[in-house]
């Protein structure tokens, strides 16, 4: 028995959808494939990490004025729930192609350069250039590779699929051709139309959905409902339910709540909501802290990144996290909200234990304030994991450290993820830096402390000895990258 | 007569050697070629589960389905003993691989049942809800433990020898002992496995099966079913990617769904998720190797002895002619005056290890390969300058026998490397980077340029058969089918165009169609590289026949003799009359002539004997040679691959687009294996990378920077292959061996050179790091931060 307020609306290719019932935890993928019958879209992992699943979503986002403006965004069909799709344009490979089935410029190019070999990866791989193509017109090698970081290919080894992003760059037919171009005022104002103003809730049984309008009805649901699992981006929450069959219910979706999607600025820092996606935060944090941009260029995929919310990486407490040690090395704070008011603690203190964070049920992060930067701290971020592009931590270090007028170090703050069972301050160090000079021998003296905040575990993504050694070398990495010298490989010369 | 489109200069559209895109690449990039997941479904397809074990040695002591079987939506539970006769699909006849484990787990994950349900979902879920209690025995993981346990075997192992290498080895002026681990691989095919079994009359079924090894199939679900062979079709058009791992580990799908479908006289899907996938389906054998190289003060080599150890996993299933192909290949391109080599199957209990794209051979020429870096550290001298000392020499060198006793007569190897070593300016990069490394304190370079000289036939040589189907319809049109299967290595464009080239018409008039065992029956695997070599010749046989009945009916018909008629581009050309092919087609059918041939191919000269280790089990050798430059980072360990060159040697090649995509495939496959892709096993024997999020194979940023991939355009297959070209699946798999080794050289530069770094595989950032800091401890002056 279905009790629904309300239907989930979307638009898929050119057609409009409303489902009055839907699972709490059916997939866009699924959906697409199962009920559609679109198969182009393919199943490689169920996870986020091979892009096959690669389509693109359309949404309407702040377009900074106070106006809104249609972004498109490629996302992972296997992790994206269909509850979460209100108001917004999903775009397969079937609709890339003209009704008379000639191919779009990123579709030939793939041919004409044998972009293809099984094929199989082939849809994502080219959703992914499509996504590119739409919005770089003259993308760089570096460019196209972080456009491709979500995608895997067992077959070609990725060389021809680049020259076809570069070849396909420069085929511009005319606007009419392409069929996102062509359609954009009328799906903007058709997904304006779209946008729910009230609660959405389907429910069957013990299924259970939920998508609030605004912060104050996600306040509402989470009093009523305190077992709820809050969905932002789905980047993890995904693997609950298609790995560990997890049963989550009821499911709140909060990504299209505007006021958590808010990213604000002042001279005291950045105040980032809950529910602004990396990508999105990218230009406000690469502009306050320049050298967070290749950490973030790292994280995930660029799905993964259109998707994944800073506060569901902070909200999910994993250890091997990658926003919280920098976010702790730059003395953020969490503000928590519920019916009954906000709280603001440090970000630090979020993290209790393993899997253990301090939120009460019915709170929700709302925000993530990072003061600004004092002129003249060094701060970096360094990340270390098997490969370079879209994987998880082995481990990961941040620093920000003041300078005295006589070269010493007047304040330190520093966090690694991967080193403990919570994203962990080093405190030991931070110590026996503090009034220390800025020089080699300190640094040489200082790694040992390592072992007194840090015992990290053997793993599949690394032993605990060489977490420990990489750990202590990455502090050398900065001190030298501090006094000019080259301490850390780079792909390329300018970040994307 | 027609004669307004001809000219002496016409040509038809995709003949041999033209670069001609994939066939599907178009429907590949539009979402519409059609995987098994993606036909549309018979009404009422039930979809399987499998149950995975979480021991990895035990015995089942029961095996409770009430929670399982209580689910909404499930219709039957299958066991070991549902298999209607046999439950084994050991694809040696060694009965040691069952469908379902009977009683005892042999490694972790092991499927004991399967849960067939309304849904792939309710499947899934129901098939946790069992409760499996245990009596659990010691296991053996990991190949050194299995090896000092007493080293049970899977399946015979191989000797190869020659002269009296024990006496040398102590007469020589220079001895290394060593040993390397080598890791193994998991395929990573972006398609998963997958079965479709449609149940038909009488004891008949159809499976849809993504496998690159359709007879086998149809084998094992008749003896699992206990029906006649000719019960049983089984179907591909494409697979998702295979690269050995749908050789095999097909089977085990195929034979749950046909079972299923043919107990429940409905269609039965099974698609295990990805995890499942790589728990239960078998990898690259990983390998212990230890080696014993004796040498003079120039480099030459004396003698090898060498032991490669592999992890089989619990049963044999390839693995003896995967670890043969290692000692096959542990000379490379070198000759050995004398050698002993070899092999020790090891049983553990892991999942059992199969085919993958080189087949043994990467891990016998990375072995090979270290010890050339062992003789080169040793020495003091440019790894390359031992590498020319020791390559194979010509007829008149005496230095031209393999230790399996087959002489090298096709020999290109001086040739492609002195051209790579010249085009790639190998020679002055390389004094670039020592000079580089003496100044730059973290980050430092290394450089190498590696060889590979790859065997190509089954080493077993029955397997080197291969048929085609051809038809031609009275339209003219041109039906294709072979015994190949297509898992995006383009076997099926390149037969089309061997097609296309004996009737000389547009590719376009040739249906290409799936493979099926109804049409070619008794087909070998694709595998081994040899797809277009058997296939298209194959396909070439049943065209000839085809056209020497055309051509008696012309020559017939028009009063003349068949040396007078001539296929022409999409004509026939009889005296001076040129009739276009389809109407002397159709004029051919009206009278009576056969338009439809089985061709036939079996490769000639191939001889071997196992058990002397005596023969020529290669038709031919394919050649190849990459320079890899890389970047490490002594305070982590990452690193970079700046550039690559390769030059390789394809024959003439049958479609150089395709080949290019082979090698460049091949050659970021390979680089992955020796680098970032890490299987890893906890203490209880569990696979803990078995997802994209844990196991990481290459992505396009991981790619060298600065690609340089070259055909060897002179070459020519001296054998009578088709179109006198070569193999190229496999081959290009071992030239990334030049980036481990520059690796090698980056790190060994910490220490000046003095001593071989002893990289083991993969050479993850953590190896790297780990084999720096094992260099700064020894007696190195050095002081890096």
């Amino acid at each position: 028995m279905t009790r629904a307020s309300g239907s989930i609306r979307f638009i898929l290719n050119d057609t409009e959808v409303a489902l009055p019932e839907v699972s709490p935890t059916e997939t866009l993928l699924d959906y697409l494939r199962l009920e559609r019958r679109l198969t182009g879209t393919k199943e490689g992992c169920a996870e986020g990490d091979c892009g096959a699943c690669t389509v693109l979503i359309g949404r309407l986002a702040d377009s900074g004025g106070g106006g809104e403006k249609l972004v498109y965004e490629t996302v992972n069909a296997c992790v994206r729930f269909v509850g979460s799709l209100n108001a917004t344009h999903v775009v397969t490979v079937e609709h890339l192609a003209a009704k008379d089935g000639t191919l779009h410029p990123v579709q030939q190019a793939m041919v004409d350069l044998h972009g293809s070999q099984c094929g199989f990866c082939t849809p994502g791989i080219v959703m992914s250039l499509y996504g590119l193509w739409l919005t770089d017109e003259k993308p760089s090698r570096a460019a196209i590779e972080k456009a491709l970081q979500g995608n895997l290919c067992r077959c070609t080894g990725y060389e021809p699929i680049v020259r076809a992003a570069e070849a396909a760059a420069g085929m511009r037919p005319a606007a009419t051709f392409d069929p996102i171009t062509r359609t954009r005022e009328a799906v903007t104002a058709r997904l304006k139309h779209l946008r729910a103003t009230d609660t959405i809730t389907i429910q069957n049984g013990e299924d259970c959905l939920i998508v609030p309008a605004d912060a104050a009805g996600l306040a509402t649901v989470l009093a009523e409902h305190p077992s709820a699992t809050i969905v932002a981006g789905s980047t993890d929450v995904g693997l609950w339910v298609t790995k560990q069959l997890r049963s989550i219910n009821p499911v709140v979706f909060i990504s299209g709540i505007a006021e958590l999607q808010r990213i604000e600025r002042s001279d005291a820092g950045l105040t980032i909501g809950a529910g602004v996606s990396y990508s999105e935060a990218h230009d406000a944090l690469t502009s306050a802290y320049p050298t967070l941009g290749r950490l973030l260029d790292r994280i995930g995929g660029e799905q993964v990144r259109n998707m994944g919310t800073i506060g569901g990486n902070i909200a999910n407490g994993s250890p091997i996290g990658d926003s919280p040690p920098p976010l702790i090395a730059l003395g953020a704070t969490l503000t928590l909200r519920s019916k009954s008011g906000a709280r603001t603690l440090p970000l630090e203190d979020f993290f209790l234990a393993y899997g253990r964070q301090d939120r009460s049920p019915q709170e929700f992060v709302e925000s993530i304030f990072v003061p600004a930067l004092p002129a003249g701290d060094l701060f970096a971020a360094y990340k270390v994991s098997k490969r370079r592009d879209e994987d998880i931590s082995a481990l990961l270090a941040a620093f920000r450290i003041s300078l005295d007028q006589e070269n010493r170090v007047a304040a330190a703050r520093i966090a690694y993820g991967g080193m403990a069972a919570t994203p962990k301050r080093a405190k030991a160090v931070e110590a026996a830096l503090v009034g220390q000079p800025w020089t080699e021998e300190t640094i040489r003296a200082v790694q040992p402390a390592f072992e007194t905040d840090y015992q990290p575990l053997t793993d599949w993504r690394a032993t605990g000895a060489y977490r420990m050694l990489a750990a202590k070398n990455l502090l050398m990495r900065l001190f030298l990258e501090s006094t000019g010298e080259t301490a850390e490989l780079r792909r390329f010369e300018e970040v994307a | 007569m027609d004669k307004s489109t001809f000219e002496d200069d016409a040509t038809i559209v995709g003949p041999m050697h033209a670069r001609l895109p994939h066939d599907s690449a178009h429907k590949h990039v539009a979402g519409t070629a059609d995987y098994i997941d993606d036909m549309p479904e018979p009404v009422g397809t039930l979809h399987g589960a499998l149950g995975l074990t979480d021991r990895a040695h035990a015995e089942i002591l029961e095996m409770d389905f009430s929670a399982v079987a209580a689910v909404p939506g499930v219709v039957c539970v299958l066991t070991a003993k549902d298999m209607p006769h046999s439950n084994d699909i050991s694809s040696t006849h060694l009965h040691d691989e069952p469908v379902l484990a009977d009683g005892r787990v042999q490694f972790h994950g092991q499927p004991a049942f399967a849960v067939v349900a309304e849904t792939r979902e309710i499947a899934r879920r129901a098939a946790r809800l069992a409760r499996l209690t245990y009596r659990d025995l010691p296991p053996l993981v990991d190949v050194a433990e299995a090896q000092a346990a007493g080293g049970e075997l899977v399946t015979p192992p191989l000797t190869l020898g020659r002269g009296d290498p024990e006496t040398e080895l102590q007469r020589a002026p220079r001895r290394v002992k060593g040993q390397m681990r080598i890791g193994g691989q998991e395929h990573f095919y972006l398609e998963g496995h997958i079965a479709l079994a449609i149940p038909g009359e009488d004891d008949e079924v159809t499976v849809w099966v993504s496998t690159q090894h359709p007879s086998e199939i149809q084998h094992m679900v008749a003896q699992v079913l206990g029906v006649p062979s000719n019960a049983v079709t089984v179907n591909v058009r494409r697979m998702g990617g295979g690269f050995g791992g749908k050789e095999t580990q097909g089977n085990q799908f195929a034979a749950l769904a046909a079972v299923a479908a043919c107990k429940l006289r409905r269609a039965v899907k099974f698609r295990p998720d990805r995890d499942d996938d790589m728990i239960a389906t078998g990898k690259r054998h990983d390998f212990l190797v230890d080696y014993d190289v004796g040498f003079d003060e120039e480099g030459r080599i004396l003698a090898v002895q060498a032991n490669y150890a592999a992890r089989c996993g619990y049963s044999a299933d390839l693995s003896g002619p995967v670890t043969d192909r290692a000692l096959f290949h542990a000379d490379n391109a070198y000759f050995y005056p004398h050698v002993r080599l070899t092999s020790q199957p090891l049983k553990t209990n892991t999942v059992s290890n199969t085919a993958f794209r080189g087949f043994g051979g990467p891990q016998g020429m990375v072995g090979c390969e270290r010890i050339i870096e062992e003789i080169a550290y040793a020495l003091g001298k440019d790894p390359l300058e031992i590498r020319k000392l020791n390559f194979y020499g010509d007829k008149e060198s005496g230095r031209d026998i393999t230790p399996y006793h087959q002489r090298v007569e096709d020999n290109i190897i001086r040739r492609i490397v002195d051209e790579l070593e010249a085009s790639a300016d190998y020679q002055e990069r390389r004094a670039a980077i020592i000079e580089f490394n003496k100044s730059s304190r973290v980050i430092r370079k290394g450089i190498a340029l590696t060889p590979v000289k790859f065997g190509i036939s089954f080493t077993l040589t029955h397997l080197n058969q291969a048929g085609a189907l051809v038809h031609i319809y009275s339209d003219g049109s041109v039906h294709l089918n072979h015994g190949g299967t297509e898992m995006g290595q383009g076997l099926y464009t390149k037969v089309a165009q061997v097609l296309a080239d004996s009737f000389q018409i547009d590719i376009d008039r040739v249906k290409i169609t799936a493979t099926t065992t109804g049409k070619v029956p008794n087909t070998s695997a694709t595998a081994a590289s040899s797809g277009s070599d058997l296939n298209g010749m194959a396909a070439f046989d049943a065209a000839r026949q085809i056209k020497e009945r055309l051509a008696a009916f012309a020559a017939e018909r028009w009063q003349t003799t068949v040396d007078n008629v001539a296929f022409v581009p999409n004509h026939v050309k009889i005296g001076d009359q040129l009739i276009p092919f389809a109407e002397l087609v159709a004029q051919a059918y009206a009278a009576r002539v056969q338009l439809s041939a089985a061709g036939f191919y079996a490769t000639p000269k191939i001889h071997w004997n196992r058990s002397s280790g005596r023969g020529a089990p290669f038709y031919y050798f394919a050649y190849g040679a990459a320079v890899s430059e890389v970047s490490i980072d002594t305070l982590t360990g990452e690193y970079q691959v700046e550039r690559a060159d390769v030059l390789h040697d394809v024959g003439r090649s049958l479609n150089p687009a395709i080949d290019l995509g082979q090698i460049e495939g091949g050659f970021v496959q390979g680089m992955g294996w020796l680098t970032t892709e890490e299987l890893w096993w906890d203490e209880k024997g569990r696979l803990r990378t078995h997802a994209p999020s844990t196991y990481k194979i290459p992505l396009a940023s991981d790619r060298p920077k600065i690609f340089n991939v070259r055909l060897a355009e002179w070459s020519e297959n001296p054998e009578k292959t088709i179109g006198r070209s070569k193999a190229v699946g496999e081959p290009p798999l071992m030239l990334p061996i030049s980036v481990l080794e520059a690796l090698s050289m980056a790190v060994a530069s910490v220490a000046d050179y003095r001593e071989c770094p002893r990289l083991d595989t993969p050479a993850t950032p953590e190896r790297v790091l780990m084999a720096v800091e094992q260099l700064k401890r020894g007696d190195s002056p050095f002081q890096a931060p």
